[in-house]
């Protein structure tokens, strides 16, 4: 008994949130694997495009509400999402044409487009914030959860219940759904071929008639679409706050380069290595260890290896320690 | 017929290409010897568009293409190889074979989700075309192989068979034989004579190998310090002083006059 409830206890604070993180991470991480394979820089602006994504589903969201539109038991989120993406694309092919473009067009070096996307990521960040606010914005409804801690305790009489939050459900189904459909598009499709050409070698590409500017605006898209997903799931499973997608940049570039820079597979391992590593190390692990300890050795501590406040920080030192033993990532990434 | 007018290239104050004029016949194999670091490679770049000219005109059957990108150059019939051989790494050879001919309807987002059935019939064409390459090239076997995998001369021979996945007009091999073994290179030359003369194809070819130049080639140029030095058959190319002093030596006599 006491086993099952240290399992439960261990699902229902680290299991389940990491897997939902990990997922969110991923996908941001993905966006910005692709945008380094295609494009060959590291796109700052990453997270901020996030949140632009996310405020225009939400800005759907509640005009779908308003309206009484609602696919109840489903947040109406998951409605407003094409919009948001739509919206979004427009933007990025919008940004890549007035900035980037001409970075492309003189050849500049990588660092060059790095600097632009951080220019362009202070002009997301004024964006969002003059559009939407820089507060908490509340847009969730729908069926708060799947499985409710009190409903699972009468179920099955252990004393820790287990929450599944729907957000998380759908989290985590979303990000199954998108990511074979995204390797089924690189791996299957002329397209997705035509891009990994790109990135394989851009040159010979080239030389092989594949028009570049056709393969730079899909990857937008693509872009577009896995950063507002990511955007949005993290708003519904969280909040919504603009400074909170600035500081995902963190963790999403940890789990890219973890991963291997360019790599897709990289990018998802990537994100549940880091998802994995920030909520078991901020967990306070007495509750389990309680369980699962003889009452003489019981902590008296929260067990807590270090305070959620230095979540970023376990990134970074993640990041430090695979790029020590694996300078390209746990996949083999691009080298620049 | 290619028509190359006083094309400058400097990178700097270095003149990589320094005033080339050579004119390119239809449907001939024109050698263009010379010694390393004349221009050779940084022209055929400048022809294929991956450099921009400092100044001058390309021309070709009378359009002037000066400075197009290579991928619109391809779309007009004009390829080139790499001097070091270049290939999607990650895919196989039939896969890179059939990237090829770029533009396809597959590589549309909207035809993706809704040009199946027509994506799939050009794929099977390309499919095809690219088994008849590279039975043509005799590496059937390493079709499925990954290309990142494959030895040195055989992504020579996939650089070539990829020029033949499309009706060429025009192809620039630079130094298809380097690091080749001779049989190897004779399988190449065969190749070269006959796509030339089967299909029309027109070549230029970079390289040092003379056998494989006499072999196949016909006229012949020969470049120095970014110069058109001379122009002919091998035979007078041999015989030319300035060449066997910028170039081939003559193996006895150590001339030194003012360059």
């Amino acid at each position: 008994m006491d086993f099952l409830n240290a399992l439960v206890a261990l699902s229902n604070f680290v299991l389940i949130p990491a897997i939902a993180y990990g997922s969110q991470l991923a996908l941001g991480a993905l966006g910005v694997t692709l945008i380094y394979g295609i494009l060959r820089f590291s796109n700052f602006a990453h997270g901020d495009t996030m949140a632009f994504g996310a405020m225009v589903t939400i800005l759907f969201t509640w005009w779908f509400q308003s309206m009484g539109l609602s696919i109840h038991p489903l947040p109406t989120a998951l409605l407003a999402l094409p919009f948001g993406i739509v919206v979004t694309a427009m933007l990025l092919i919008l940004t890549d044409r007035t900035v980037y473009r001409f970075y492309r067009r003189v050849k500049a070096k990588p660092i060059v487009f790095v600097m632009a996307s951080m220019g362009v990521m202070f002009i997301m960040n004024g964006v969002v914030r003059f559009i939407i606010g820089p507060g908490d914005q509340r847009f969730a409804d729908g069926e708060r959860f799947i499985i409710k801690a009190r409903d699972f305790k009468n179920a099955t009489g252990l004393s820790e219940g287990l929450a599944f939050k729907t957000s998380q459900g759908i989290t985590i189904v979303t990000a199954i759904i998108v990511v074979a459909v995204l390797f089924w598009f690189l791996n299957r499709t002329r397209t997705g071929k035509s891009m990994r050409a790109f990135s394989d070698n851009e040159d010979l590409a080239l030389l092989s008639g594949i028009n570049p500017e056709r393969v730079v605006m899909i990857t937008w898209i693509i872009v577009a679409a896995l950063i507002t997903i990511a955007g949005t799931l993290y708003g519904l499973d969280k909040t919504f706050k603009p400074f909170t997608y600035f500081q995902l940049l963190l963790p999403i570039f940890a789990s890219a380069i973890v991963g291997g820079l360019g790599n897709p597979l990289g990018a998802i391992a990537g994100g549940f290595v880091i998802a994995f590593s920030e909520v078991t190390i901020t967990y306070a692990w007495k509750k389990v260890a309680v369980y699962l300890l003889p009452e003489s050795l019981e902590p008296t501590g929260l067990v807590q290896l270090m305070s959620t406040d230095y979540k970023f920080a376990v990134s970074f030192v993640i990041l430090i320690v695979v790029l020590l033993f694996k300078p390209t990532g746990l996949f083999k990434g691009q080298s620049v | 017929m290619i028509v190359i007018e006083d094309v400058h290239k400097h990178f700097g104050g270095f003149r990589a290409v320094d005033g080339a004029t050579l004119t390119i016949q239809d449907q001939s194999i024109t050698g263009l010897i010379g010694p390393n670091g004349a221009g050779k490679t940084t022209l055929f770049n400048v022809i294929a568009g991956v450099l921009k000219p400092t100044s001058g005109r390309i021309t070709m059957a009378g359009e002037d293409i000066t400075g197009l990108p290579p991928h619109e150059l391809f779309h007009k019939g004009l390829l080139r190889t790499f001097q070091i051989a270049h290939e999607f790494g990650s895919m196989t050879c039939r896969e890179n074979l059939m990237m090829v001919p770029g533009g396809q309807s597959g590589e549309r987002l909207w035809d993706t989700w809704f040009g199946r059935k027509r994506i799939a019939d050009e794929e099977r064409a390309l499919k095809a075309k690219a088994d008849e390459v590279l039975e043509f090239l005799t590496i059937s076997h390493i079709s499925n192989l990954r290309a990142g995998e494959i030895s040195g001369g055989q992504k020579k021979l996939l650089e070539l068979g990829r020029t033949m996945m499309v009706d060429a007009k025009i192809v620039f091999l630079d130094e298809v034989g380097a690091g080749v073994n001779r049989t190897l290179l004779y399988t190449i030359a065969d190749a070269i004579k006959r796509l030339n003369e089967e299909r029309g194809y027109t070549f230029v070819v970079i390289e040092h190998d003379m056998d494989f130049i006499e072999k196949i080639c016909d006229p012949v140029i020969c470049m120095a310090e970014g110069k058109v030095l001379a122009e002919g058959t091998l035979a007078e190319i041999k015989a030319n002083e300035q060449v066997i002093e910028a170039y081939l030596g003559t193996g006895l006599k150590n001339k030194k006059e003012d360059a």
